[in-house]
């Protein structure tokens, strides 16, 4: 459960980009839970997912991963369902199930046979009211988590440096705090913890369900109404609000660990959407690292075979302020500096020349057919309804697709100088420590 | 009133059990299957719902086929294939595909190379063109094949960062041996020095044949259209005389096997398993239910409940065969703290020796096959999918009416199959196993 920091990757592929043509149907519940759901019946297929509104930013200190732990309890039982029969009732059904947690939310999904989706409606109002959060089975859970982060972090030199430059690229924001947790903070992590956390956060005032495929609307508006309307609404929440300053300066941070090849990671503070900036920063994005015909790629893989692979990620779609995002690996026997340095040159390009209107269209073209091409998979399509309802309202992506058509040339160099300079910045260099021996 | 609520449900899922096995046969593909003049098998499934069109094209020439001393040749081959064709370069290939917001992309794997296009219908026309150019008229420009070998080198080097991967590779190569499965797709730095140009452009002469090659498209394109595109493009694709292939044998391996590899790690990364069996051995079916209750069941596996449930030993714990043309292996996979290494090896052991000593509940075998059956629909609910699908469907010989079959083939596996295969192909004495780790902490005792 819980890829983490595949949703990153994950948005930026799906760029959602217009909402004509599908036939969406939306209600709010008497106690205040929102439904989303959309008819398509290209397959004989439908998901239904379930979005809490509670991520790792609404953590309090010395609690991080909570958010993520109790996405993990949520497989470990009800009364009415013991601990995971709810995977076993699924898959009995030929569905799929599965969650994760993000910073700025918890997504649970299944995946079934559109003659089968309505189990979905028993499960997961079952599980949004009467989780047992069983002592044995927190301290159980507790040992697969820790597990988890030596898994993808503690052994992983890569994503260790991550977790280390967005902990410094954020001094005040809980965006500084890895969604799986710090390990001390996931050993004292009690049941309480969870407890009251639940009570709070997973009410049906503050989800969203979104429901896609093979389905009449109606119908199944009626058995949602039937297994969710009575669900008592939570207490009001008091959301930790924090705002980042502004950077004054570079910051560096260097992480010895055993790997093969140095590896860097830059980011820069940005804001997100629906901020007027966000759109020329989406382009900008593309026109350096999307594929093989970007800068970044011809320049530092294809040309100068500095690098093995560099990335630009720019995730506009969170609830505050988060990164623009560059990474790269060196190639064997090149130096980082050298990989850094002409990073900066790049962008540094893109500062003072307009970019050409081919590479502007070229862009635009790519958002718009990966939005289309999202289509083909009902999943993907309910993570955008998602995405946009978390920001507020799904019709939100006209306005961003809106937004992304009047970029110029013009507005690309704008942003690029107004947020990708040395001040706003933070520097992250995994120093390989020792030769790591291959054996045969 | 709790239990008798419950009851109820376990009827409805058991009725619904029953009415998704006889509603999988309402889920068959229109496939149309043509073979053209010049022998290459033609898959189409139209679907409009979307202004999309995906194509697979698979070669039959993939690690099988490579010299073990040139291991990887397969791979550089099809890393190759957009990297410059006769009037292309790389750059241009780039450029025009990355300007519609396609993809066209190359890969070799066990038992053939594939090259994948995706693209919006308004741009097909343009997207057949360069997807058959880098098929047809690959230069394979010197500069290029150099350019790859590095990258292909560095990738390699940056891989062994990962424990998972430096397990997996180890593992692969006790169970093969000399075979060619034996080894990663990319080969090795020193495999991949010596394949020269020369070596490239034989092995796609070799191989890259109309009668060698399978051609499946899904997505909004009719009939006629795709003929027209067929002609347009690859129409004057000509057969070549296939070599003669002497593949190298597989062996049982007679005693256990295990390897330790030191690492600054906090996991142990443990691999454990056997040969296992090839696609078109008639125990597939037998084994894929047996996999499913033992470790390939997810969150419902005897492992998963076992292991993380129970133990609250490892995120992750699964295992799988996996079933090449040839031959297969069987795999278990785990990671778990350093100091838990051999507590979780014991308990797989002890999974092992259950599934052989002792029948599946009927409970367990019911709910194997009504997952297996009833998930197949969701294997081609995107056109993406149903192109790869078609495309593995022919290349193994499963038959056009496959989607039909399966259900038949997964509920014919009685639980003495599920036993016998399990006393097959688990072996719980004569494994390989290799554990990637801080080796102080460990202390393998196996």
């Amino acid at each position: 459960m819980g890829f983490i920091r595949a949703i990153l990757v994950f948005i930026s592929l799906v760029y959602p980009i217009a909402s004509e043509a599908a036939s969406v149907s939306e209600h709010v519940l008497k106690n205040g839970l929102r439904v989303v759901i959309v008819e398509d019946h290209k397959a004989p297929i439908a998901t239904f997912q379930v979005w809490y509104r509670v991520g790792s930013i609404d953590e309090p200190l010395g609690k991080s991963g909570l958010s993520h732990l109790l996405e993990h309890m949520m497989f470990k039982g009800t009364a009415k369902y013991g601990p995971s029969e709810l995977s076993r009732i699924v898959q009995s059904n030929g569905g799929m199930n599965n969650a994760y947690t993000t910073k700025d939310y918890t997504v649970y999904f299944e995946i079934f046979s559109s003659d089968r989706i309505t189990l979905s409606l028993d499960l997961e109002s079952d599980r949004m009211q009467n989780l047992t959060l069983d002592p044995e089975e927190v301290r159980s859970e507790k040992k697969v988590v820790m597990e988890e982060r030596r898994l993808r972090y503690e052994d992983d030199p890569q994503n260790s440096l991550f977790e280390e430059v967005v902990a410094v690229a954020f001094k005040v924001h809980p965006y500084q705090r890895p969604v799986i947790g710090w390990m001390s903070d996931i050993k004292y992590i009690e049941r309480n913890d969870l407890y009251d956390y639940y009570k709070t956060f997973y009410s049906p005032d503050n989800a969203l369900i979104v429901i896609v495929g093979d389905v009449k609307p109606d119908e199944i508006m009626l058995k949602v109404k039937d297994y969710f309307e009575d669900i008592p609404s939570g207490p009001k929440i008091k959301r930790i609000r924090s705002t980042e300053p502004e950077q004054r300066g570079e910051k560096r941070v260097l992480l010895r660990k055993e790997a093969e090849l140095p590896y860097i990671i830059v980011v820069y503070n940005t804001p997100g959407f629906p901020h007027e900036d966000s759109y020329a920063l989406d382009v900008l994005n593309l026109i350096l690292s999307g594929g093989k015909s970007s800068r970044l790629y011809r320049s530092l893989v294809y040309e100068k075979q500095i690098a093995l692979n560099i990335s630009a990620n720019y995730s506009s779609f969170n609830r505050d302020p988060y990164l623009f995002l560059f990474s790269a690996t060196a190639t064997p026997g090149n130096d980082i500096t050298e990989l850094e340095k002409t990073l900066y040159e790049e962008i540094e390009h893109i500062k003072k020349e307009k970019p050409s209107e081919f590479e502007i269209q070229k862009a635009k073209n790519q958002i718009e057919s990966s939005f289309i091409m999202g289509q083909d998979s009902i999943f993907l399509q309910a993570m955008k309804y998602g995405v946009f309802e978390m920001l507020g309202d799904w019709r939100l992506m006209d306005k961003y697709l809106e937004g992304i058509r009047k970029v110029t040339p013009g507005d690309v160099v704008n942003v690029a100088n107004k947020y990708l300079h040395e001040d706003n910045r933070t520097v992250g260099i995994l120093i390989p420590t020792k030769q790591v021996k291959s054996e045969k | 009133m709790k239990s008798e609520k419950f009851r109820g449900f376990i009827l409805i899922s058991v009725l619904l059990t029953i009415f998704s096995l006889l509603c999988v046969n309402a889920f068959a593909l229109d496939v149309k299957r043509t073979v053209l003049p010049n022998g290459l098998t033609v898959l189409q499934s139209e679907n409009q719902n979307l202004p999309i069109v995906m194509v697979t094209l698979l070669v039959k020439a993939g690690q099988l086929y490579e010299p073990s001393e040139k291991a990887g040749l397969a791979n550089i081959t099809s890393k190759l294939l957009a990297e410059g064709t006769k009037t292309r370069t790389s750059q241009a290939i780039s450029e025009e595909i990355d300007f519609m917001g396609a993809s066209l992309d190359s890969s070799a794997a066990s038992d053939f190379i594939t090259i994948t296009l995706s693209v919006l219908k308004k741009d097909v026309d343009k997207g057949f063109e360069l997807f058959s150019d880098i098929l047809l008229n690959p230069g394979f420009p010197k500069t290029e094949v150099e350019r790859i070998k590095e990258l292909i080198k560095g990738i390699m080097r940056q891989r062994e960062e990962d424990p998972a991967f430096v397990a997996g590779r180890t593992f692969r190569k006790e169970v093969f041996g000399e075979h060619p499965y034996g080894m990663v797709l990319e080969g090795a730095a020193e495999t991949i020095d010596l394949i020269k140009r020369e070596d490239i452009v034989k092995f796609y002469s070799d191989f890259f044949s109309p009668d060698n090659s399978i051609l499946s498209v899904s997505g909004d394109l009719s009939r006629e259209e795709l003929e027209l595109l067929i002609n347009k493009y690859i129409g004057g694709w000509k057969k070549s005389g296939m070599p003669e292939i002497k593949l190298s044998k597989t062996y049982e391996s007679k005693t256990r096997k295990v390897i330790k590899i030191e690492r600054d790690l906090t996991q142990a990364n443990i691999v454990l398993g056997n040969l296992g069996i090839s696609r078109d051995h008639p125990d597939f079916y037998a084994v894929s239910v047996m996999n499913y209750i033992l470790g390939g069941g997810g969150f419902s596996s005897r492992l998963m409940q076992s292991v993380r449930g129970e133990k609250g030993l490892a995120y992750d714990v699964h295992s799988f065969f996996a079933a090449q043309k040839d031959a297969g292996y069987f795999q278990i996979g785990v990671q778990t703290k350093n100091e838990s290494a051999n507590v979780a090896i014991n308990d797989i052991i002890t999974q092992i020796n259950r599934m052989r000593n002792e029948e599946v509940s009927d409970e367990e075998l019911s709910e194997a096959k009504a997952y297996l059956t009833g998930s197949f629909p969701r294997r081609l609910d995107t056109n993406r999918k149903i192109a790869d699908f078609l495309a593995s469907v022919e290349f193994y010989k499963l038959g056009m009416d496959y989607v039909e079959k399966y259900p038949e083939f997964i509920n014919e596996v009685t639980k003495e199959d599920v036993q016998r295969v399990a006393m097959k192909y688990l072996d719980a004495e004569k494994f390989v196993l290799v554990v990637v780790a801080d080796q102080n902490k460990a202390m393998i005792k196996y």
